[in-house]
């Protein structure tokens, strides 16, 4: 399938991120047309219409989010913007941020819109500098253009929009535990129900909506819900922007209708495999998703498809390992980073990443006994849904996807306490 | 307290200007921590009282945010900082090596300064979100990537010699 320009349009463009340029290029456009010509209810039945769905890993449809917040009620109602971007292999949402903000903001405007919210906070990683400079910067000149405020656009609308920094926690990320951060907490997940939708932010009904998500909306308000639907396949509406790294010819972003093959992906916009090495592996949906062998990339890039092959289409982060890949280390990678991210809040987390990891450094740096693998498998199984948000989950699956694919590695590497691949055993193996 | 940690007037004045975007002031906590690093440069002991004053939250509050946050850092660190992603992405394009590279050129372990106070560096297990400049490192407030021992090189000098641009500002 051919790449697409939706949100990535002006990705590249230097003047894409100041008002004036912007407004010349159908900047506001559809914001302008929801706040002008539809009802709020119009405008969610259009995304309902578009099938888009959570592009921040989750995948929930859109629409139905938004019509989960009450319409009656005295308390003011939120909109979190996630741009906490911090799942390994991501760099999309940075992309939209640095390059077109704009873009983002009227998609604030139109969520808002739709929802009756008057009152939005992005909250970006705080190892974003650049991206909430340029964040900072577009929001402040909409503000003196009068977009935003009292009258958003010139109608009777009204909406304040912050930007609040996050501190270096990849859990904020987690829509719960992002609240919790915005609230001047430590992100601690928070248990569901109640629902943000329901109570959220300081108590209140809030919606919790991706970058990308948000992004597409000025587009679909325009084009109408159908036509983005059309660009993808049955549940699965529109196209997203895939964050391809690691062993490939041309790592980058790539925007493609979903349902494309995981295949083409890498072979004909990533240019292949790197070094003209073969492929080993394939993380498909940033590094909490199960991992995939180089026979499994027929597969089209839909929520469904991965998810039956074991994995997800998460954020759409593609990482690609080639033949010389020890996956012995790459597992230990990964697990390094959630036994470091794990907030510590839910025991079979806390204690079960850091326990698979310790237990994959000591067969990584030489010392692991056969009984390891045993004792990798029954701590994946008491992972499994013991834990209140899903990073715990998010660090099972590819424990268990490595150990059971790569298996012949782990049992080498073990048994003569040195890679299998490359022959070595590391000396330092902290991270 | 009698080494007691004060905002400057100007940062004073961006404390009152924080609060007014939170329906509460215990929801200004992560700025106004943001604040306190960028007037000292870490967040020493005696800012947290003054902060759980203004936010006119329990001292345990600030303690348990700043804990529990890893940019809210509790020592001073070089005039440079270097931060190497270590992430998936990073490992399989060589961030091993920029490490060796950085161990051995700097003459520091991770987590350490140097003598002189101009660079510290640490390798992070999280994502900076720049797979695609694998392997990258984020130095001062800047992304950069494609690290090879070339243009690790040319970087240091340019910190040594104080001419790399350390700071982002709005482009």
């Amino acid at each position: 399938m051919p790449i697409v320009k939706l949100v990535s349009e002006f990705f590249g463009v230097e003047e894409a991120r100041r008002l004036d340029w912007r407004l010349r290029h159908g900047g506001y456009e559809g914001a302008r047309h929801a706040l002008r010509d539809m009802t709020p209810e119009e405008v969610t039945e259009e995304v309902v219409r578009s099938n888009l769905r959570g592009l921040g890993g989750a995948g929930f449809p859109t629409g139905r989010k938004w019509m989960f917040v009450p319409k009656e009620t005295t308390q003011p109602k939120y909109l979190a913007v996630n741009c906490d971007e911090a799942e390994p292999g991501t760099f999309k949402d940075r992309y939209i941020v640095e390059w077109d903000p704009h873009r983002l903001l009227e998609g604030i405007i139109i969520c808002s819109y739709a929802v009756g919210i008057h009152q939005a906070y992005i909250y970006i990683r705080g190892e974003y500098v650049r991206p909430y400079h340029r964040l900072k910067r577009a929001l402040e000149e909409a503000y003196a253009a009068g977009i935003f405020g009292g009258k958003v656009l010139g109608s009777d609308f009204s909406l304040e929009v912050h930007i609040h920094r996050g501190a270096g926690a990849y859990i904020c990320g987690e829509e719960t535990a992002l609240l919790e951060s915005l609230e001047g907490k430590k992100g601690w997940p928070r248990l569901k129900p109640p629902f943000p939708a329901v109570k959220g932010l300081f108590g209140c009904p809030t919606v919790i909506n991706n970058v990308e998500t948000l992004s597409h909306l000025p587009k679909i308000i325009l084009n109408g819900g159908s036509w983005f639907s059309d660009l993808g396949v049955e549940r699965n509406g529109g196209a997203r922007l895939f964050a391809l790294s690691g062993h490939v010819n041309r790592p980058g972003i790539y925007e493609l209708p979903l349902g494309t093959p995981l295949r083409e992906l890498i072979e004909e916009h990533g240019g292949g495999v790197w070094r003209g090495k073969r492929l080993k592996g394939v993380v498909p949906g940033g590094t909490s998703s199960g991992v995939l062998c180089a026979d499994e990339i027929d597969v089209p890039l839909t929520f469904e498809a991965l998810a039956e092959k074991g994995s997800m289409l998460g954020s759409g982060a593609v990482v690609v390992m080639d033949e010389d890949t020890c996956m012995v280390r790459a597992l230990h990678n990964v697990e390094d980073f959630f036994a470091h991210e794990s907030c510590g809040q839910c025991t079979p987390c806390r204690e079960g990443t850091n326990w698979a990891y310790r237990i994959l450094s000591r067969i990584v740096s030489g010392n692991g006994v056969p009984e390891d693998l045993d004792t990798l498998e029954h701590l994946a199984s008491n992972m499994r849904g013991t834990s209140i948000c899903a990073l715990c989950e998010g660090a099972r699956m590819p424990l268990q996807s490595f150990l059971t694919k790569f298996r012949d590695e782990f049992e080498y590497y073990i048994k003569n306490r040195r890679s299998m691949v490359s022959g070595r055993t590391p000396t330092t193996v902290s991270t | 307290m009698s080494e007691g940690f004060t905002f400057t007037p100007e940062n004073q004045k961006r404390f009152r200007e924080i609060l007014t975007a939170y329906p509460n002031r215990r929801a200004a906590m992560l700025p106004t921590l943001h604040l306190v690093l960028q007037q000292h440069g870490f967040i020493p002991p005696e800012a947290e009282p003054y902060v759980a004053e203004l936010l006119e939250v329990p001292l345990v509050d600030v303690r348990e945010v700043v804990s529990f946050y890893s940019l809210f850092i509790q020592e001073r660190q070089g005039r440079h900082h270097l931060k190497v992603c270590c992430s998936l992405s990073c490992w399989l394009r060589g961030s091993d090596e920029v490490r060796a590279f950085l161990r051995e050129n700097l003459g520091i372990p991770e987590g350490a300064v140097t003598e002189d106070g101009r660079f510290s560096w640490e390798a992070v297990p999280d994502c900076l979100g720049a797979c695609e400049l694998a392997p990258m490192a984020q130095v001062d407030e800047r992304f950069e990537g494609f690290l090879t021992r070339e243009r690790l090189e040319k970087l240091l000098q340019s910190l040594r010699e104080e001419t790399y641009p350390s700071q982002v500002e709005a482009d």
